[in-house]
């Protein structure tokens, strides 16, 4: 049973990362298919390692991870820090209220504060796009996006392509449709990358005044998004579609002209249980949070069978703390082999 | 290597007379391992030991320092707690895998013991760490790599010894 020889190499280890050598997540748009696929495969894992009764792993330990976040969050913050502290990560939540933010320090010196406290990894949320790349330029930590302005917001689209794919089996194929505030919503930019790039139909749909202008010119044969539908009907959107993302309307945006009234929104672009007999049968109900509920969707579908927002809620964890794993460094004191 | 299999599955059904154990393959080499370990159980005594597998992913003591690689999926399928368990592995080396798979197993509860069968063990153990059931002792030395071939992954059953490959 035994060969001495061949020399050939042969491919039985461990499977090569394509994530090796990723140091930030910025965005989702510089992710490939390979590396998609590969953290919805390690988010799994996470998944059973979130099932088990002792929810500790000691993957991280050692390690420190600042939160930084200048707007306010519940789930993702929170989830960012379940995931650091299930991997035994010391994980410190920083806040713009609250913290010398507010006594005007600058983010170039808040980060190079973090940076004095041998941060790792830093968890950035910031009203202003680019703020992560600014990070990533100027410090040596590893930078996660956690919603920039209205750009990008990574780690959700990762944790909506899980959440459909457990659902569903695949992304490809899928018709998406995604509806509300397209203007302003980081969420669906990065929604839009991570679902084109697995291969799914996707239709965003919302009031003209709510959409970009080249959306509603229609996007370039070259353009990456060529294959993505618009429309301002609701009812067309949903029709036949496998996944149905609400968006949350930004109530402030009322209050600049977007839109005559709430009521008027609800009626004509809210999700209701009648608008989802439109939809495939064993369609999914999603939405990033936090909800309106009444506003874009109602709480019977909201809270009905089709939807899977909570556990949306649950995948967010698993998913970062397989983000937080591919993104691991040595000890900088360790031996470097 | 069927024989080998085989008589590691006579040992452990011997050296474990009275109690039921359960087998976890360590991912990659081990898991196939373990399944036919407990195959052959189930011919000779008539039972099957239930079959679990372990990825270390979240354990290793050299994370990031070797890359990092796509995790497997865990499974434990009964209570450990108070049972015998057999951790499987294809290649025995420096044993830091197997000091992995322990910290691991321990997440899941308290075995009554813990024991370790290998396929190949090749020495240079960096920890001390010893297997229980040994398929077959390959002296090696540190430029040389061990690797095993198992039909469940295609083409044949073989242990291959290639040098220059550390």
């Amino acid at each position: 049973m035994t060969t001495r020889g061949s020399g050939l190499a042969i491919p039985t280890g461990p499977i090569k990362s394509h994530l090796a050598t990723r140091r930030h997540v910025l965005d989702i748009d510089d992710f490939s298919q390979e590396e998609i696929n590969e953290v919805l495969q390690n988010t799994d894992v996470m998944k059973e390692v979130l099932s088990r009764d002792i929810r500790k792993v000691p993957t991280l330990r050692g390690k420190t991870i600042f939160t930084l976040f200048y707007e306010t969050s519940t789930r993702t913050r929170a989830s960012f820090e379940q995931a650091g502290k299930i991997m035994s990560a010391d994980v410190i939540n920083v806040s713009a209220s609250g913290s010398s933010v507010q006594k005007g320090e600058s983010l170039y010196d808040t980060a190079l504060t973090l940076q004095a406290m041998n941060a790792d990894m830093i968890v950035i949320r910031h009203a202003h796009s680019g703020a992560p790349y600014f990070l990533a330029r100027h410090l040596d930590a590893s930078i996660i996006n956690a919603g920039d302005g209205a750009h990008a917001h990574p780690t959700q689209a990762l944790l909506d392509l899980y959440t459909i794919k457990s659902h569903l089996g695949r992304i490809n194929g899928l018709k998406v449709a995604i509806v509300g505030d397209i203007l302003y919503s980081r969420v669906v930019r990065s929604d839009l990358w991570a679902l084109t790039k697995m291969g799914a139909q996707v239709t965003v749909c919302a009031p003209p005044t709510l959409l970009p202008p080249d959306f509603l010119q229609g996007f370039p044969e070259e353009h990456p998004f060529a294959g993505v539908k618009v429309e301002t009907k609701v009812d067309a959107a949903i029709e036949g579609a496998d996944v149905i993302m609400a968006l949350r309307l930004q109530l402030e945006r009322q209050e600049a002209g977007h839109l005559p009234s709430l009521r008027e929104y609800s009626r004509m672009y809210g999700i209701n249980s009648k608008r989802m007999k439109l939809a495939n049968p064993n369609a999914l109900v999603m939405h990033p949070g936090p909800m309106n509920e009444g506003v874009e969707i109602d709480p019977d579908v909201a809270h009905g069978a089709a939807s899977v927002i909570e556990e949306q809620v649950t995948n967010g964890v698993a998913v970062r703390m397989a983000l937080l794993y591919s993104l691991v460094t040595p000890s900088h004191n360790g031996s470097k082999s | 290597m069927r024989r080998s299999l085989a008589r590691i599955a006579h040992e452990i059904v011997e050296g474990n007379v009275g109690n039921s154990v359960v087998l976890v393959g360590i991912h990659s080499g081990g898991v196939h391992l373990a399944n036919r370990i407990g195959d052959f159980i189930e011919e000779f005594v008539g039972t099957r030991p239930p079959v679990g597998q372990l990825d270390i992913g979240l354990y290793r003591d050299d994370l990031g320092r070797r890359g990092r690689p796509i995790m497997r999926p865990t499974s434990i399928p009964v209570p450990i707690e108070g049972v015998p368990v057999v951790l499987v592995d294809d290649v025995l080396y420096t044993g830091r895998t197997i000091r992995a798979a322990m910290d691991a197993l321990n997440d899941f509860g308290r075995p009554s013991s813990v024991q370790l069968a290998v396929l190949i063990d090749r020495g240079h153990r960096e920890l001390p760490i010893r297997p229980d059931y040994i398929g077959k002792n390959i002296p090696t030395s540190l430029d040389e790599a061990v690797r095993v071939r198992l039909h469940e992954n295609g083409g044949d059953d073989e242990v291959i010894l290639m040098w220059g490959q550390a």
